[in-house]
């Protein structure tokens, strides 16, 4: 057998140590089973027909030829789906049904290059693939729109004659207007000795997880029907599922596969319900899984925006006043994360006068879907970026600069809320006093900096705990482990319990039998999981200490729980050998029966968290290629119940960042359709562009989380943008403000 | 459309499947053999997820022919374990975190296992121009190449 043991670096027992993932061994071997590792018996294969026009009408489908196909079993349009109608909102978290409905399946038109027309089922991939070329459809091309800023300009194709915006006369592909304010700008702007306006540009970047969309469905009619797919959150999936097609969410089971990557992009669907349509048409289970291409062209990517920026400052570099907008892309229809650009950009900073808009602007691609930090990322590198030059201007050192504006515990943001102990202070010192801070700079080497805010979030969370009959333990959650939540579950069962972490295992409970549960996203899994599993934990405990009373004939307020066993509590409780959990299982069948507890809340106390960043770049003049150097990223983690995941989740995130700042964007021919839809066109970073990245964890408690958790997943994408677009800055002496920072834009940059 | 009968090796077994013409080793693998370790990341030879070795050669499963299989032996992550033994890859990457979701995680070990087998004593840098072909999204490498350069040092000490 396999001993592998941890690499323990504390005292404490388990929280705190990088033990071995319970679902580790499968991965390794490759037998985890993904979406797409799935069959079942029976099984038939679902396409997906997409169209090759921006924006269109559908004047007509036929379907008769790929219906009379040998070996298609079914064919299916929009109008399968029940009408949810358009002017009836159905909000789901962030989204809204109404969209995702209508990005499994066009209705009313075509949005975009690859939205999804018709869907075959067929009893292999070849002949569903034959079938997609023998449905007709009828087209009438509209004229369409790509760039946000041109999708707001008089004269642009207009998406949706529905959109009313309020101070926009006339049709509008501006669908929302939000404004943040507070003081007065113009005081602001006049008790300032320096101000700077600035125009930013980014573009859509993809989150880029490795694993395809894909499920399997198998519609019964007279009993529950199955999903199993790949997803952030199976309850989602079930009650998205249910709305789409009309069906009863108790009439469905979605069960979560191992899911290879999602980084947000996994919070909404595309597949599930088409493929139950077909399934039900056919009455065969069916499998769908996304190509690469079509991932590309129809899933959701991160808004690209445009936005301009007046800043304020006093000689002394203290900030006085912001004013401008940020505006970002929705897709299709409306729905941008802008409005955490215009809140999370500012978080950290005392800024007395604020005017900040965010415009969400519909355009003729796929509609948005969250990236780890919605909006803030983009956001971040507006503001941060100004900050620098700011401190170039008044030679302010860039970390003195903000720290002199660092906003206290105590004191609103430009949005009303308060931050808290944030750890500002903390991060910066343990970059700027990291060794990498002394690293002497070459030729065309620079050096960048940026803070960042992320809200995190809380929401719905369930666990059960069982006791097995040998004292062994299985905790079950509800949201699925998309990079090693089960391993910190596992943790804090084992730390409480006081038994070795290895006698427990970790499962993603389905629909059927964990309680609800909100999608793995929000950096919330550990905070909330943690919150359910620990009062799971406690009533175990509870119901043991009960059952070892009940077998010594004492109170059980004289019994306690430590070292893994039931002890006498002192002298007085009686002389009794102690009573370990696995002594306890054994009886419990004649003690009272199975141990076992389940708790489900909607856990609260979330808290935001910062993260400070210094990266080291050298452009190269001749090329203008940007290599990474050297890059140090802190962050306040709360408390790392698991350090090496922690860790693994700051370094993974900065990489996402450095990809994003320097070759990643989504190129558009002028027909409307997505030029580089794959991963050579692409360019997500390598092992070989990259240096280590040095991950610091400063651990400043939660008091509101019984292990001080604070979430840990997306704050580490949120400052390197501006990081890099700083570095670059200060190594070349030219600043750019178009992400991505790619080499014929810095070579521009350069020869200007 | 008639299949193709194929005669092959896969993971030291003989094995023997029908494929149509145009079918791809991966989806031989995964949707004919059940191996399903090898992954389908982009189906372009860009993403590494089913790296897999073809007459002790690296390739992408994806960018084979089903057919070009005949009397060749193929390797796979499934054959990578000894038994229930854990070849050191494995083991160090489950003991190092060097993985998240691990959808890419066959694939780089796979082309780990290559590289190690012909360069015992690799330099890091080696290690990254090596996996360059392996796309992973959530580690940020930095735990892949730290595993690998431990096993190697391991492998070599043994």
């Amino acid at each position: 057998m396999n001993e592998i043991s941890p690499n323990q670096t504390l005292e404490n027992k388990w929280i705190g140590q990088s033990t071995i993932r319970p679902d580790g061994i499968d991965k390794v071997t490759g037998s985890a089973q993904y979406a797409a590792d799935f069959t079942m018996p029976g099984m038939v294969w679902g396409k997906v027909l997409r169209s090759p026009h921006a924006h269109a009408l559908i004047k007509k489908i036929d379907t008769s030829k790929a219906e009379a196909m040998k070996g298609v079993l079914a064919v299916m349009t929009g109008d399968d789906f029940p009408l949810l109608p358009l002017d009836v909102p159905l909000p789901t978290g962030p989204n809204d049904i109404r969209w995702i409905s209508r990005g499994c399946m066009a209705r009313e038109k075509i949005l975009y290059v690859g939205h999804p027309v018709a869907a075959v089922a067929a009893i292999s991939q070849s002949i569903a693939a034959a079938a997609l070329e023998l449905i007709e459809v009828e087209y009438e091309v509209l004229p369409h729109v790509i760039d946000v800023d041109a999708a707001m300009a008089p004269d642009a194709p207009i998406l949706h004659d529905w959109v009313k915006t309020d101070g926009i006369d006339g049709p509008t592909n501006i669908s929302n207007i939000m404004t943040v304010k507070t003081g007065d700008v113009d005081q602001g702007f006049a008790e300032s000795d320096l101000v700077l306006e600035r125009e930013f540009k980014s573009a859509a970047v993809h989150q880029g997880y490795i694993e395809p969309q894909a499920c399997i469905v198998s519609y019964k009619p007279d009993a529950q029907s199955t999903i199993w797919s790949s997803s952030q959150g199976q309850f989602m999936v079930r009650g998205l599922t249910a709305t789409i097609t009309g069906m009863a969410t108790g009439d469905i089971k979605a069960i979560p596969a191992e899911i290879g990557g999602g980084f947000g992009g996994k919070t909404i669907i595309y597949l599930e319900p088409v493929a139950m349509v077909l399934s039900k048409k056919c009455g065969r289970p069916v499998k769908m899984q996304n190509s690469r291409e079509d991932v590309f062209h129809s899933t959701g990517p991160a808004a690209g925006m445009s936005a301009h920026l007046k800043v304020g400052v006093t000689k002394d570099g203290l900030l006085k006043a912001v004013q401008g907008a940020y505006n970002f892309q929705a897709g299709c229809y409306p729905g941008s994360p802008v409005g955490r650009a215009c809140h999370f950009s500012f978080s950290c900073y005392d800024i007395p006068h604020a005017d900040v808009q965010g415009l969400d602007v519909v355009s003729n691609r796929p509609n948005v879907a969250a990236y780890r930090g919605p909006g803030a990322p983009q956001g971040n590198y507006v503001f941060e970026a100004i900050l620098d030059e700011i401190a170039e201007e008044l030679g302010i050192d860039p970390w003195e600069l903000r720290l002199r504006n660092a906003l206290a515990a105590d004191k609103p943001t430009i949005y009303g809320a308060k931050i808290g102990e944030a750890g500002i202070q903390e991060c910066i010192d343990s970059v700027r006093h990291h060794p990498n801070a002394d690293a002497k700079l070459g030729p065309n080497q620079g050096r960048g900096i940026a803070i960042g805010y992320w809200g995190n979030a809380g929401g719905e969370s369930s666990a059960q705990l069982h006791i097995n009959e040998d004292g062994t333990a299985l905790v079950i959650t509800g949201h699925p482990d998309i990079g090693g939540s089960r391993a910190a579950m596992v943790n804090i069962v084992a730390e409480k319990l006081g038994i070795d972490y290895r006698k427990v295992q970790a499962q993603i409970g389905d629909t059927n039998n964990v309680g609800i549960s909100a999608v793995t996203g929000g950096s919330r899994v550990t905070f909330a999981a943690a919150i359910v599993v620990n009062e799971a934990t406690d009533t175990v405990i509870a119901t043991l200490k009960g059952r070892a009373a009940k077998t010594w004939g004492i109170d059980v307020e004289a019994v306690e729980w430590r070292d893994g066993a039931a002890h006498p509590a002192g002298s007085n409780a009686g002389e009794f050998d102690p009573l370990s959990l696995a002594d306890l299982a054994m009886k419990a069948e004649a003690t009272g029966g199975p141990i076992t507890a389940a708790v489900s809340k909607n856990t609260t106390g979330h808290m935001g968290v910062v993260g400070a960043h210094m990266v080291d770049v050298e452009v190269d003049p001749e090329t203008g290629h940007v290599k990474i150097l050297r890059y140090t990223a802190s962050q306040d983690v709360g408390r790392a119940i698991h350090p090496a995941y922690v860790e693994g989740q700051i370094q993974g995130g900065v990489v996402q960042g450095i990809g994003w700042a320097l070759n990643e964007e989504f190129i558009y021919h002028e027909s409307g359709r997505l030029d580089n839809a794959g991963f050579l066109d692409y360019r997500m970073p390598v092992a070989s562009d990259l240096p280590e990245i040095d991950a610091v964890m400063i651990e400043i408690p939660n008091p509101a989380h019984p292990f001080g958790v604070k979430g840990v997943g997306e704050i580490p994408l949120v400052p390197p943008l501006a990081a890099i677009a700083n570095a670059i800055a200060n190594a070349s002496g030219k600043r750019l403000y178009e992400l991505p920072m790619s080499p014929p834009k810095v070579l521009k940059a350069l020869s200007e | 459309m008639a299949k193709n009968h194929v005669t092959t090796t896969i993971n030291g077994e003989p094995v023997e499947f029908l494929c149509e013409t145009h079918e791809t080793m991966l989806d031989v693998l995964r949707n004919d053999l059940g191996l399903t370790g090898s992954k389908e990341g982009c189906g372009s030879g860009d993403c590494g997820a089913c790296s897999v070795m073809v007459d002790g050669r690296l390739a992408c499963a994806c960018l084979m022919l089903g057919a070009e299989a005949e009397g060749r032996s193929i390797e796979t992550i499934e054959g990578m374990a000894a038994g229930e033994e854990l070849h050191p890859l494995q083991k160090n990457f489950v003991k190092e975190a060097a993985l998240q979701c691990g959808i890419c995680t066959p694939g780089v070990l796979v082309a780990a296992k290559a590289l190690l087998e012909r360069n015992p004593d690799p330099t890091e840098t080696e290690v990254r121009y090596w996996l360059a072909g392996n796309l992973c999204r959530c580690t940020g490498y930095d735990k892949i190449i730290r595993a690998v350069m431990d096993t190697a040092a391991e492998m070599r000490a043994n």
